[in-house]
């Protein structure tokens, strides 16, 4: 079956309502709109208002309900409307969503799910391209996910929500549009682990959600200049898988980290630091960073300046192998 | 979910939909023939502005345009009621109290362009940057208004004063009851003047409340009032009261402006997903410019001259727009590292060099 990443999403969201009843979808717009990038299109009308129902306008309300609703049985999907507006809602996640299933001794798990489009390149005003994920990957007692294709979506959001951890699920926003063939019947990978999307010899590119095509892109440039670059598709941010990122750097022996999330503190440092602590005689250059610059996401009219790109990306490359 | 009766609500309206004057115990207005016909102009033009950002939207040159159309005499009165000292904090379609403040209309252009992040001095305009985050400004007005207590500049009725401009939607979210709470903890100088355009994006106003807007007032300990927000008189009557109110020292107000949001809620939004059209119709024989047109014929107040003489200037106003948006120049991507923070870091000279080689390797053939 041919599906966009965001139809691949919904598909997966319409299974884990058929499967279990208590999947329950929440947030601004999801219902008669099927949400600003129609993520949940049709599910009210199918599943109706009692489980997919529009929240008055209040993210910490939003996520602070869907806690209260995991304590009674329910497994809620928040869909928080754009990256840029998951701030109001930080401190029902990171005090209370995260910490509950330790505070409690496990007496109490939460199997919340919150989704948010994230990321820049579609030309949008403020707030609207933004890549939060450090902040919650930095927050002990929350999982951070983020398919990267249709196929992983679809798979993944089921995942997700059968997990009993709580997970902020990141959908690469500018890759909501691209199509590509999903199996359904296919044994999806595990949600916890990391894939090689691109084999190569030369060099690692790891990257997770809309960075995986740019550095896929950039590895099939690369292959024309004689360069065999692996790609490793991270899908889980938090935890890392890192087994599968010390395996492939132990081949090429060199590593770029890419995201567009700001580079200080980013996902990038920790798995530099991880690498140079466990590879750190068996590599030839240190781990290189593409990544968004260390300051407010800028107007969509230099944004092309500010992203990582196919070429930056080959930038980096180079440098690496010059080492 | 069920609602109180709209009808039953009381509104202050001295403009009916047909163009007759009202009058209101409370709430009244004597204005000169050329106050009268100011503000239709205004109507006229704030109107234009938008309907050339739309039309500019659709042919790429903004990313996004969020449109007033509907809104324009809850703006435009609100707007004009402002004295040069009161401030006000926007959200992001308040393009006629913009208008009214002196921000030229082109600068709310760059921020929809994708060109800046805000583009005007809220200091010099007294009116804040747009606020995109639904809510966040009505903290803002809070401490701003808390700040003009502290400096003894409220009291007499050359006071200051503010307004916290925001929609039906924004009123569930906590800044804005927190900002009711604080405001009333503190008696400040301030007007909450909420736009109840019926929708926030597709989510109807009864979803967010199950009373009228207004009322939410009287529980925080403070007077709420609503008003017809396609009345452009009573918008400006009613937001004159409440300001001076606040500038002599009588804490603050609530006016809910009962309106309607006549287009998408922005370019990007498909509204026939969610309303129906009839709706649409019975708000359009409410229209706040045909309201004030057929008053101002009725008192004889305007005629054919004037009101072509309107058009022809929102015509070189929507031609300014339209060329000046087309000229307006990209930032200089290097401008991005300016002004993060008062005192420059090292991280970002160093990061603001490195885009800079590397931008410098293009130049004259690739890399
Ligand atoms: C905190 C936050 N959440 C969500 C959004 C996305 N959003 C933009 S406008 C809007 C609806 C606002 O409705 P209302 O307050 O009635 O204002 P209106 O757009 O009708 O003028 C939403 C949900 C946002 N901008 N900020
Ligand atoms: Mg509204």
């Amino acid at each position: 079956m041919q599906l966009t990443l965001a139809k691949a999403l919904n598909e997966g969201l319409r299974a884990a309502m058929e499967r279990d009843p208590k999947v329950v979808l929440l947030g601004e717009d999801i219902g008669k709109l099927g949400g600003v990038f129609r993520v949940t299109d049709g599910l009210q009308k199918d599943f109706g208002e009692a489980r997919v129902f529009d929240t008055p306008l209040a993210e910490s309300g939003i996520v602070g309900t869907a806690i209260g609703l995991a304590m009674r049985g329910y497994r809620p999907v928040c869909e928080i409307q754009f990256d840029g507006f998951v701030y109001p809602a930080y401190d029902q996640i990171v005090s209370q969503l995260a910490k509950m299933h330790a505070r409690s001794k496990g007496s109490v798990a939460m199997p919340v799910v919150i989704r948010i489009p994230y990321g820049g390149g579609i030309g949008a005003v403020e707030h609207h391209s933004e890549s939060p994920e450090g902040y919650f990957v930095h927050t002990a007692g929350l999982k951070v996910v983020s398919p990267s294709n249709p196929a992983d979506a679809y798979f993944m959001i089921q995942q997700a929500i059968a997990s009993n951890d709580p997970i902020v699920f990141f959908e690469p926003k500018r890759r909501y549009w691209e199509k590509a063939d999903v199996d359904t019947d296919a044994t999806p990978d595990p949600l916890w682990a990391s894939r090689i999307a691109r084999a190569g010899s030369d060099l690692t590119l790891v990257a997770y959600g809309p960075m995986v095509k740019t550095c896929l892109d950039a590895a099939a440039a690369a292959e024309e200049e004689g360069r065999s670059i692996e790609v490793v598709d991270l899908r889980t941010v938090s935890p890392l898988d890192f087994d599968t990122i010390r395996e492939s750097v132990r081949r090429t022996r060199r590593a770029v980290v890419v995201h567009e999330a700001p580079r200080t503190l980013g996902v990038g440092s920790e798995i530099a630091a991880r690498l140079s602590e466990e590879l750190y005689y068996e590599m030839e250059a240190p781990v290189l960073r593409v990544t968004g610059f260390d300051i407010p996401y800028p107007p969509s009219r230099v944004e092309e300046e500010y992203l990582p790109d196919l070429d930056r990306v080959l930038h980096a490359v180079d440098r690496s192998l010059a080492y | 979910m069920t609602v109180l009766p709209e009808a039953s609500t009381p509104l202050v309206q001295l403009l009916t939909p047909e163009g007759e004057r009202l009058h209101h115990p409370d709430y009244d207005v004597d204005l000169s023939d050329d106050e009268y016909r100011a503000f239709y102009r205004d109507l006229v033009l704030v109107r234009r502005i938008d309907a050339e950002a739309t039309a500019l939207q659709r042919q790429g040159e903004l990313g996004l345009w969020a449109p007033l159309a509907g809104q324009e005499a809850a703006q435009v009165g609100s707007g004009r009621a402002l004295r040069p000292q009161d401030f006000a904090f926007p959200t992001y379609r308040e393009h006629g109290v913009a208008w009214c403040k002196g921000v030229d209309p082109l600068t709310l252009l760059g921020l929809f362009r994708g060109a800046s992040n805000g583009g005007w001095d809220p200091q010099e305009k007294r009116f804040q940057l747009y606020t995109i985050v639904i809510g966040s400004q009505t903290l803002h007005a809070t401490g701003y208004a808390m700040g003009i207590l502290k400096d003894g500049a409220v009291g007499d009725a050359d006071g200051e004063a503010v307004i916290a401009y925001f929609g039906d939607g924004a009123s569930s979210q906590g800044d804005v009851n927190e900002a009711f709470v604080w405001s009333a903890a503190y008696h400040v100088p301030i007007v909450f003047f909420c736009q109840n355009n019926q929708w926030g994006i597709s989510t109807p106003t009864s979803t967010q409340s199950r009373i009228p807007l207004y009322k939410r007032a009287e529980g925080f300990g403070f007077p709420g009032v609503r008003v017809d927000g396609n009345d452009v008189l009573a918008s400006y009557a009613v937001t004159r009261a409440a300001l001076d109110a606040a500038r002599t020292g009588q804490g603050p107000t609530l006016i809910e402006a009962f309106t309607y949001r006549m287009g998408a809620h922005t370019t990007s939004d498909d509204p026939t997903r969610y309303r129906l059209s009839s709706d649409l119709e019975a708000w359009k024989l409410k229209d706040p410019l045909e309201r004030m047109k057929s008053f101002l014929f009725k008192q004889q107040l305007a005629d054919a001259t004037f009101i072509e003489s309107v058009e022809a200037d929102a015509d070189a106003l929507a031609a300014r727009i339209r060329k000046g948006c087309l000229e307006m120049p990209d930032p200089d991507p290097l401008s991005m590292f300016d002004d993060v923070y008062a005192e420059q870091t090292v991280l970002l000279e160093e990061q603001r060099e490195e885009l800079g080689t590397y931008l410098a390797g293009f130049v004259g053939g690739g890399h």
